[in-house]
C-alpha cells in the first residue's frame, strides 16, 4: 500500500455548552488532510461555514483515522470536488481507479495540479463514492473494466535493479521489445 | 513484429525492482494502463506498478481476483515452478544465484573441475588435430 500523503480521518465536534443550550448539537465530518492537526482546523473552516460556531467557542469530541476496508479490491472512486481557479470558483467530477480511496484521492491531487495548476489548498473534496462498474462516467475507467482486459507493454525500458548499477553510457543500445 | 506477452489476468510476472526483486507474481487484475493487482502464494495480494514488472510466458488459467486458494491450485495445474526452473531464463537465474552464494571453497573445486573438463577437452582436440592431419 505504502505511504500516502493524504489520510481521511472523521472529526466530530459541537459548540460548548452555555446555559441557554446545554446540549448542543454535535456534527461529525469525514475530511482529508495531510496530518491530524489540520484535520481539525480543516473541521472548523468546513463547520464556521455552516452553522455559527468558531473554533473559540465549540470543542472537538473525536478524531479518528479511517482506514481502507478493503485495500486487496480495486474499485472505481468518484470524487466530487470544488475548486478555485485564477478565474472562480468550479464544481468538478472525477473518477479514478485505485485500490483504496487515500490512493484515489491522492491521485486526484496530483491530476489537479498537473491538468489545472490547482494547488492542494485550494481543492475542497465534496464527496467521494465507490463506483459500481456500470455506472461510470469516465472512458478512461470504462476501459480497464471487464474481463477480457489485456494489452501488450510496448516500450520496454531497461532498468537495473538498483540505483547503485545504473550506467550513464551503455556499450550497446538496449533491447526494447517486451 | 507482433506482440506475444501480454499484461492479463494470469500472466506470470518477475519482479525487477524493488524490495520483492526476484519474485515470481501473478497478474491478478488491472488497475490502470501502468498499475496492477499483483499476488504470489507467499505474499499479500498488493499493487504494482508495471515497470517493476518483467512479462514471461507462462499464463496461469484464473478468474480476475481469485481466492488465495483458488490461485495455489490454479498454479499448480498450470505447473509454474516446473515450467519455470525448465525455462532458459530461469536456468540462467538460478545459476546467477547459485554463483553469487558460493563460499572459497565451492570456488576452488569449481577451479579444478574448470581445469580438468578443459584438459578433457584439449585431449579430444589433438586426437581429432592428429587425425586430420
Amino acid at each position: 500500500m505504502g505511504q500516502f500523503r493524504f489520510h481521511q480521518y472523521q472529526v466530530v465536534g459541537r459548540g460548548l455548552p452555555t446555559e441557554k443550550d446545554p446540549h448542543p448539537k454535535i456534527f461529525r465530518m469525514k475530511l482529508w488532510a495531510t496530518n491530524e492537526v489540520r484535520a481539525k482546523s480543516k473541521f472548523w473552516y468546513f463547520l464556521r461555514k455552516q452553522k455559527k460556531v468558531k473554533k473559540s467557542n465549540g470543542q472537538i469530541l473525536a478524531i479518528n483515522e479511517i482506514y481502507e476496508k478493503n485495500p486487496t479490491i480495486i474499485k472505481n472512486y468518484g470524487i466530487w470536488l470544488r475548486y478555485q481557479s485564477r478565474t472562480g470558483y468550479h464544481n468538478m467530477y472525477k473518477e479514478y481507479r485505485d485500490t483504496t480511496l487515500n490512493g484515489g484521492v491522492e491521485q486526484m491531487y496530483t491530476e489537479m495540479a498537473s491538468r489545472h495548476r490547482v494547488r492542494a489548498p485550494c481543492i475542497q473534496i465534496i464527496k467521494t463514492a465507490t463506483v459500481p462498474d456500470d455506472l461510470c462516467k469516465r472512458e478512461n475507467t470504462k476501459q480497464f473494466q471487464g474481463k477480457e482486459i489485456k494489452f501488450p507493454m510496448v516500450f520496454r525500458k531497461i532498468r537495473p535493479p538498483t540505483r547503485k548499477l545504473k550506467t550513464t553510457y551503455k556499450a550497446s543500445k538496449p533491447n526494447l521489445f517486451m | 513484429m507482433p506482440f506475444k506477452r501480454y499484461v492479463e489476468v494470469g500472466r506470470v510476472a518477475l519482479v525487477n525492482y524493488g524490495k520483492e526483486y526476484g519474485r515470481l507474481v501473478v497478474i491478478v487484475d488491472v488497475i490502470d494502463q501502468n498499475r496492477v493487482l499483483v499476488d504470489a502464494p507467499d505474499m499479500v495480494r498488493g499493487q504494482m506498478n508495471l515497470k517493476r514488472l518483467s512479462l514471461t510466458d507462462i499464463t496461469v488459467k484464473i478468474e480476475k481476483v481469485p481466492k488465495k486458494s483458488t490461485l495455489i491450485a490454479a498454479m499448480e495445474e498450470a505447473d509454474v515452478k516446473n515450467k519455470w526452473e525448465n525455462s532458459s531464463w530461469g536456468r540462467k537465474l538460478i545459476v546467477q544465484q547459485k554463483r553469487a552464494a558460493l563460499n572459497d571453497f565451492d570456488r576452488f573445486k569449481i577451479m579444478l573441475a574448470k581445469i580438468k573438463k578443459a584438459g578433457v577437452v584439449r585431449q579430444e582436440l589433438t586426437k581429432l588435430k592428429k587425425q586430420a592431419a
